[in-house]
């Protein structure tokens, strides 16, 4: 966007206009983290007006839906929000099954459900310590990010691949995980709390951190509504409403966790709100890991949803022709001629899908419903009145994810 | 209150001009476009329905047994009851024009901003209506049916400056 555009919008007019100057902040920004711009109207060092300019990582995500099938899509999701990526897959195979009326088997929910807390806590760890990070405290980004390597470590195990796992099918998994995995999760969230220890001594009671971020960026119940805010941001505002507990999906009507709210909607309230749903995410996996369920990951092969196993391909004709007819493009799924709306709380928020289907086996559109799109649309409303130091505290608890606000 | 008691509300106001339909857990209402301010208005300040959860667009044009081009949706969420409504319009050619609903939710903002960018579906009184995610010079809408997924050649035909000419 050009410079004179952000200045048409409702600037002041008369003599105060001589004193205001405008800084641009991005789209190459450390503090920025990902690529996204910000023109700011200054008045000496306070915000009158900030006008985001988005759009440099657009990748047409969307349109490639519409020419990828269902299960082909699961890259494309993957690269969305990259913190987070198995929570995306979950969103969209969410939609995709509720489509085809797929009713998953208990060990394959339980095991989605671990990894949806496994990514609250990778996504929750980044945000917390970049936020450190660029309020000037380095060490608590090094801890965190010390144990979001171990995550990594629990992905690569299960899917092969450490930060696009593409780890679900319609109807499944990609593989079972085995016994080194459980134990691995196990020693994950047996050690976490003590690295979480370290960076609530660290940081909670950190005169610095307090004064950079308490009673910045405030966002008031109401407003937090209004403008669509969801997930932690609008938990730290004293919105009540995780889908995990509203609408539950998955198995989360058998794990007993609490949903973590604040009052003060600050940046301060939002960091205090994400390290304690960390917590909460360790409760859910312990009792998922400690309670999984045996049997098949996969719903039943007849169902001609998932994919046969191999030995039946090669040695039955049955098994050949029910590959056959999943893998060819002219074949593939029969989806109800029809539309839906999932969503599952992410990390981040609500995010959803709307699918809309035209019967055969590739979407006809695929929309996604993204909680960065939204919460950054509601930076301009936080930041203003405050310092251009503060830009980047507000932005650090907005936890903005450029690959998901651009798609 | 639950969706019966809504759908009953909503028939007491404004009787037939709007379609009920349902799709597993989705329960939607399709209303045209000339109505669908006013209905929206209404459920916001009749039903509760405080948040705009989502709001997205697509182009029906290949879409079988399609009537109208543009659809958009408004996911509509109580956050006290936590359910939610699915509300549906359509726009059509030469100027497909729907009403915004920033001043109900402020939140639609960027939603709208979004189907404008990608659709060409103009709103109506919405403060900002530019493009978002594609350059302001881009002149068609990517996400419509008839534009192909590799582009028109935006993405080849940039003008080339050579070393003498800069």
């Amino acid at each position: 966007m050009p410079l004179e555009l952000a200045d048409a919008i409702a600037l002041p007019e008369g003599p105060e206009r001589e004193y205001l100057w405008t800084l641009n902040f991005g789209p190459q920004h450390p503090a920025t983290h990902t690529t996204l711009r910000l023109i700011l109207t200054l008045e000496g060092e306070t915000v009158v007006k900030a006008v985001p300019d988005i759009g440099y990582l657009h990748s047409g995500f969307e349109k490639l839906g519409e020419h990828l099938d269902y299960n082909q899509y699961v890259t494309i999701v993957d690269r969305k929000n990259y913190i987070s990526p198995v929570a995306n897959e979950i969103a969209w195979f969410a939609a995709v099954e509720k489509l085809m009326g797929i009713e998953l088997t208990p060990r394959c929910k339980y095991l989605r459900v671990i990894f949806n807390e496994l990514m609250r806590i990778h996504d929750h760890l980044l945000c917390c310590g970049a936020a450190a990070l660029d309020l000037g405290g380095f060490t608590a980004f090094l801890y965190a990010f010390n144990q979001k390597e171990k995550i990594y470590d629990i992905c690569e195990r299960a899917a092969g691949q450490r930060f696009h796992p593409s780890y679900l099918r319609v109807g499944g998994l990609l593989a079972d995980v085995d016994d080194t995995w459980i134990n691995m999760v196990r020693a994950f969230i047996r050690d976490f709390p003590k690295a979480w220890n370290d960076i609530v001594r660290l940081l909670n009671r950190n005169r610095i951190f307090i004064e950079r971020t308490k009673d910045i960026g405030v966002l008031s119940k109401e407003d937090a509504i209004n403008l669509s805010c969801t997930g932690p941001i609008a938990r730290a505002s004293g919105v009540v409403r995780d889908l995990r507990k509203d609408e539950p999906y998955l198995a989360y009507r058998d794990f007993d966790f609490k949903v973590v709210c604040a009052r003060e909607g600050d940046c301060y309230a939002r960091y205090l709100v994400r390290m304690e749903e960390m917590l909460e995410s360790c409760k859910i996996i312990h009792q998922a890991i400690e309670n999984l369920p045996s049997g098949p990951v996969n719903v039943d092969a007849n169902s001609k949803v998932t994919m046969p196993n191999q030995l039946s391909v090669y040695r039955s004709i049955e098994g050949l022709i029910h590959h056959f007819e999943l893998i060819m493009s002219n074949r593939q799924w029969h989806t109800p001629v029809d539309e839906v709306y999932a969503a599952i709380e992410s990390p981040n928020g609500e995010l959803g899908y709307y699918v809309i289907a035209d019967g055969s086996g590739v979407a006809y559109r695929t929309r996604t419903r993204p909680p960065s799109f939204i919460h950054f649309a509601i930076f301009p409303y936080l930041i203003v009145g405050h310092q251009v130091s503060d830009v980047v505290a507000v932005l650090g608890s907005l936890n903005i994810i450029a690959a998901e606000l651009d798609r | 209150m639950t969706h019966e008691e809504i759908l009953v509300k909503l028939r007491q106001k404004f009787g037939e001009v709007f379609t009920t339909s349902e799709f597993r857990d989705n329960r939607r209402i399709i209303v045209p476009a000339e109505h669908i301010y006013a209905v929206l208005e209404f459920l916001k300040e009749q039903c509760g329905f405080d948040m705009l959860a989502e709001l997205g667009g697509a182009d029906y044009l290949q879409y079988p047994n399609a009537q109208d081009r543009y659809g958009v949706w408004y996911v509509l969420v109580n956050t006290t009851t936590g359910i939610r409504l699915i509300v549906k319009t359509f726009a059509n050619d030469p100027e497909p024009t729907l009403p915004s609903v920033f001043p109900l939710w402020k939140g639609a903002d960027w939603m709208e901003r979004e189907v404008y960018d990608m659709y060409g579906v103009i709103f109506d009184g919405h403060p900002d209506l530019r493009r978002i995610l594609m350059p302001d010079e881009f002149t068609a809408f990517p996400l419509r049916k008839d534009y192909p997924m590799r582009g028109r050649g935006e993405r080849h035909n940039f003008p080339v400056i050579t070393r003498p000419e800069s």
